[in-house]
């Protein structure tokens, strides 16, 4: 199996849910210089995120190079309520994309 | 030349383009709707990527915006920020960096039923302001909030 490349945990409150998601990825910002080589290494960040409830996009939320390692999103959705699917689905510059369906607990 | 028929043409064709693209997954709607905003991104400027992303770099001071970091960063590579606002009509809230070789960090779009509650993790190159802008009703807001760094995170 291919290393997992996001963990999402969403769980229901009164009338929302909070979404919460660890997206594994290296996040260069292609400003960093190897210390072996001296070499640029070249950018490798997430761009898009985007987050869907019951296959209803609700938010996309765009990153840039600043956003940490392994970033780490949390939002609220309204109105999302227990047993509700939620998917989360990201893109990075390369064109590299993963996605994950989760029900809220 | 006729030019009611070139432009008839220059559409057909590249809307047949995109149909393609999407039909091969290339392109998945979303995407062709909401591209990710490269110039703004990009941008060394703060202003230029304020204006680039939100149209402005204008915003009104608000006290109902809640931007939450630390106020020491041991890591800079690793600094969590939270914005939270009670404002109503929320389109998107920004969150930059102002002493960062690329001062935005992170941008959300949201829709009527996600609310304003963003929390992330951002990296800061040195100490910094870091200010949140939040686009309510068309008008922008913001709030800030200076995080002093000990160790750098953005390439250094």
């Amino acid at each position: 199996m291919a290393k997992k490349k996001l963990k999402v945990r969403a769980s229901a409150k009164k009338g929302y849910a909070v979404i919460k998601a660890i997206l594994f990825h290296p996040m260069e910002t292609g400003l960093r210089k190897s210390k072996e080589t001296g070499e640029v290494i070249p950018a490798h960040y997430i761009q898009e995120v985007s987050i869907k409830h019951n296959d209803e996009q609700v938010m996309m939320v765009n990153m840039g190079i600043a956003v940490s390692k392994n970033p780490y999103l949390s939002v609220e959705i309204a109105g999302a309520a227990k047993g509700d699917t939620i998917s989360i689905g990201w893109l990075d510059n390369l064109g590299e994309e993963a996605s994950t369906e989760v029900k809220i607990r | 030349m006729n030019q009611q028929r070139r432009s008839f043409l220059r559409n057909t064709f590249t809307g047949s383009l995109v149909a393609v693209s999407v039909a091969s997954g290339l392109l998945t709607p979303s995407r062709v709707l909401a591209a990710w905003p490269k110039a703004a991104f990009d941008s060394s400027s703060v202003k230029d990527a304020m204006v680039g992303l939100l149209g402005s770099d204008q915003y009104e001071k608000s006290a109902a915006i809640s931007l939450r970091t630390p106020d020491i960063a041991e890591n800079g590579t690793v600094v969590p920020v939270t914005v939270k606002t009670k404002l109503p009509g929320v389109e998107t809230i920004s969150v930059f960096a102002l002493e960062n070789a690329r001062p935005l960090c992170i941008s959300a779009d949201l829709s009527a039923k996600s609310r304003a509650v963003l929390a992330t993790r951002i990296k800061l190159g040195k100490t910094s302001k870091v200010v949140t802008v939040v686009k309510a009703n068309g008008k922008l807001y913001g709030a800030s909030k200076t995080v002093k760094v000990t160790l750098g995170g953005c390439g250094g």
